[in-house]
């Protein structure tokens, strides 16, 4: 039994199979509950890095559930996949090393900041569900698959953003405004789903692709699936939810949560690139999610230099660095038809958008981590009431400096790496918008300078003065972020020519995604 | 006889169900909308699979000689009640924890998060 | 909530039985006739509202209680992720026990049929994995929300 073949099924059946034991162990022991999620994650995150090695070297991978040979895509002569299936390529596998690696300096982080709730073992078994729907929506194959793990990841989600709400009022309204949103967006998707069944009596997304034939209703299912998946990924005109349901979640929920929002990006683009690629007009499609992304870009960060809350202010941010990877890949959509310019500068500028994703979910995650600290200790997340924290906290003083340098895209660090690339391709498109995409870098500078000064300068404030250094699991999860952020920022030349080129040529190139599956028809 | 008769059903409820959303003020009919919503989003699923005087798609002690609808959007149909009832029971135990705290289920006044 | 009449009472003391036998003869037969897993659970746990309705959320906790119903639910789903597992020798999920003599592995019919329940293979396991965790589900939802209900009413009339 060669069980590297069956790698991408184990990397999300651990998980799951320690979800339903997690409660069964917490009846014997409580603090076991914490140690079996961290070990099931780490496992993943193993599992995750070598199928990473895998795919780089030998090609993209696909796992059949329940057929008697885990490739056998078409058996005894059928012509399109029957079976559920998982196709894992270089994009999937680059968004699954971002879920990996979030999930499980999540679970440590979370080791000492929940210990004094009770009903931890259904935050450790929510949290294990909240990354299998991550991981699922990541490498499915199958379009239906994709919304069962979509509502999986969304209900997950409510919970843990709800968490608190025993206690407190707000969690719980933050909690029923995402669940309507989210709702609504799974049933939409459903929708349009329902509409390519209709159509083609196929469910398997390769084999859609090689069938598709752009008439008036794969248009209205196009209508459908771009606005609603943008809703779940934080874009203006539809961040509402993002504001309260970031900030009224525990810390590590909040960047696990970040990574949930770039997994229905990155289902957008999948569908976007690999399911219509150039049947549809590629340069109005382009053109509408740049729109997305200049509107999330402005309004994002105008929102957040007003903010009390430093929790809320980071949520507006969350938005407007989803507006760079929606403006980026939207550039290389636009001129997807285009051999010449997609050479001269549309690769670039979907390298500089992917990259951000990742450089996006560590120096936000580090952030969030930051300001749970900070919430962790003095019991507050209004700007105005703290200060002067940076006499008692200096790591945490130190992991944010790391982390506001990076998001403002300052040189050592990886924000400024992938902000490059946008410019400079985005430029050679169309000048406003890069200059559009330089002022909203200045003003988040702006912001985060604003931050600094009022949580950690100044004097020692009186009534914080037992506040200590937060616990070792939590500046371990913090450190990590750290070292990836300036491995990044000092050689983001190796990671861009090994994993982020791959996947973009993955994305551009429809005909190698259903090759794989379908075996060369 | 039945025509397009099942699709405009689908087109009314979620028609419906999008105007509960955007216009009532009980959080309990906000879930009621989305529970109309998904309602449709089901019906049109099923009505897809519909094909002229078939039976249901049963092999045991069918009538022989007669054509079966399709099944698999009944599959897709029943995963989809699922995860509504997942759905609905979510957000029906958050409004009530809304209540407990707030003290009234008026959106209008349930508005502490806001800016 | 409070107690119906005894008219309401002597009713359910009857049907209550023949409720619960029902689901599970549904979940049972899911491979032969329209039902399965959730659906039967979904009637157990309907007779478990009619339990919380006729009697009131205070008695019927003398009876139902949440607990046991978490337990149940955990390892009806365990048995289920179980049993996915136990095909990895040559997929996840992978259907070992059809057409192999063993339990429930007679040769499936293929075409119009009187119905033999001896085939299917993991599929019937797999529907009463299901079957056990949704109606503990469903008990494990009602008696939640009926205690938060008497906790907000007493809060009200304090």
């Amino acid at each position: 039994m060669n069980l590297s073949n069956h790698i991408p099924i184990l990397i999300i059946a651990i998980p799951l199979l320690a979800a339903f034991l997690v409660p069964l162990i917490g009846r014997i022991n409580k603090k076991a509950t914490g140690v079996l999620t961290t070990l099931a994650l780490s496992v993943s995150l193993i599992l995750t890095i070598l199928l990473t090695v895998k795919i780089l070297t030998v090609g993209p991978q696909v796992y059949v559930f329940g057929a008697t040979s885990p490739s056998l895509t078409l058996p005894s002569g059928l012509k399109f996949p029957i079976r559920i299936m998982f196709e894992v390529d270089a994009m999937s596998i680059f968004m699954g090393l971002i879920t990996a690696v979030v999930s499980f300096l999540g679970a440590i982080y979370s080791l000492s900041f929940i210990k004094k709730y009770n009903g931890m073992d259904k935050y450790y078994s929510l949290l294990l569900l909240l990354t299998v729907g991550m991981f699922g929506m990541e490498f499915t194959g199958d379009i239906f698959n994709f919304f069962v793990f979509l509502e999986i990841s969304s209900i997950a989600s409510v919970a843990l953003i709800s968490f608190r709400g025993v206690d407190y009022g707000e969690p719980a309204e933050a909690g029923f405004k995402y669940m309507v949103v989210s709702s609504i967006s799974a049933l939409m998707v459903l929708f349009a789903v329902g509409i390519f069944y209709g159509q083609y009596d196929i469910l398997n997304l390769a084999a859609i692709a090689k069938a598709i034939k752009y008439s008036q209703l794969d248009k209205i299912a196009l209508g459908l699936l771009i606005p609603v998946l943008a809703m779940k990924a934080g874009a203006v005109p539809m961040h509402m939810w993002t504001p309260d349901a970031y900030s009224e979640a525990p810390a590590p929920i909040t960047m696990i949560l970040v990574a949930a929002s770039q997994a229905s990006l990155y289902a957008l683009f999948r569908i976007v690139f690999s399911l219509y690629n150039v049947t549809m007009n590629t340069l109005t499609v382009g053109w509408i999610i740049i729109i997305f992304g200049l509107l999330s870009m402005f309004i994002g960060v105008t929102m957040a230099i007003v903010q009390k809350d430093i929790k809320r202010l980071m949520a507006y941010h969350a938005v407007s660095q989803t507006g760079y990877m929606l403006l980026g890949v939207g550039v290389g959509l636009a001129v997807l038809a285009n051999p010449i310019a997609l050479q001269k500068y549309g690769i670039t500028a979907m390298e500089g958008g992917v990259f951000h994703i990742m450089n996006h979910a560590m120096y936000k995650g580090l952030l969030f981590l930051t300001a749970g600290a900070l919430f962790f200790r003095t019991g507050t997340r209004d700007l105005n009431k703290m200060g002067g924290l940076a006499h008692s906290m200096k790591y945490t003083t130190i992991f944010f400096i790391i982390g506001a340098a990076a998001i403002a895209g300052l040189p050592p660090f990886n924000g400024f790496a992938s902000k490059l690339l946008i410019y400079e391709s985005v430029y050679r498109f169309n000048p406003l918008l890069s200059i559009i995409a330089m002022v909203v870098s200045i003003l988040t500078l702006a912001s985060f300078v604003k931050v600094f000064h009022s949580a950690f300068l100044g004097p020692k404030l009186p009534q914080f003065k037992e506040v200590k250094e937060v616990p070792r699991s939590m500046v371990f999860a913090m450190a990590v972020l750290s070292c990836i952020i300036i491995f990044f920022g000092l050689f983001p030349d190796l990671i861009v020519k090994n994993i982020v080129h791959p996947a973009v040529m993955s994305l551009i190139e429809q005909l190698q995604y259903t090759g794989t599956a379908l075996g060369g028809m | 006889m039945i025509g397009n008769l099942p699709y405009v059903a689908v087109a009314m409820f979620i028609g419906l169900g999008i105007y509960t959303l955007m216009f009532k003020k009980n959080l309990i009919k906000i879930a009621i909308g989305v529970v109309l919503i998904e309602n449709g989003v089901n019906l049109f699923l099923i009505t897809l699979g519909y094909r002229k005087g078939a039976i249901a798609p049963i092999y045991t002690q069918a009538p022989s000689g007669q054509a079966m609808v399709l099944p698999t959007p009944q599959a897709l149909t029943l995963t989809s009640i699922v995860i509504g009832i997942a759905t609905t029971a979510l957000i029906l135990s958050i409004a009530m924890m809304i209540y407990k705290h707030y003290g009234t289920l008026d959106t209008d006044q349930v508005r502490r998060l806001r800016g | 909530m409070k107690e119906m009449s005894r008219i309401v009472k002597t009713v359910t003391n009857f049907v209550y039985g023949f409720i619960i036998i029902f689901g599970f003869y549904i979940i049972v037969h899911g491979h032969l006739t329209p039902g399965g897993g959730f659906q039967g659970g979904a009637v157990v746990g309907s007779a478990f509202a009619l339990l919380l309705v006729s009697y009131g959320s205070l008695n019927s906790k003398k009876f139902l209680k949440k607990d046991i119903f978490s337990l149940f639910e955990n390892s009806g789903l365990t048995l289920f992720i179980v049993l996915g597992f136990l095909g990895l020798g040559i997929t996840f999920f992978y259907n070992f026990l059809a057409n192999s003599g063993g339990w429930f592995g007679d040769a499936a019919v293929i075409g119009i049929n009187p119905g033999d329940m001896n085939t299917g293979g993991v599929i019937p396991l797999m529907n009463i994995a299901v079957g056990l965790e949704v109606l503990s589900a469903f008990g494990v939802i009602l008696l939640t929300m009926a205690s938060g209900a008497e906790f907000t009413k007493k809060k009200e009339n304090s």
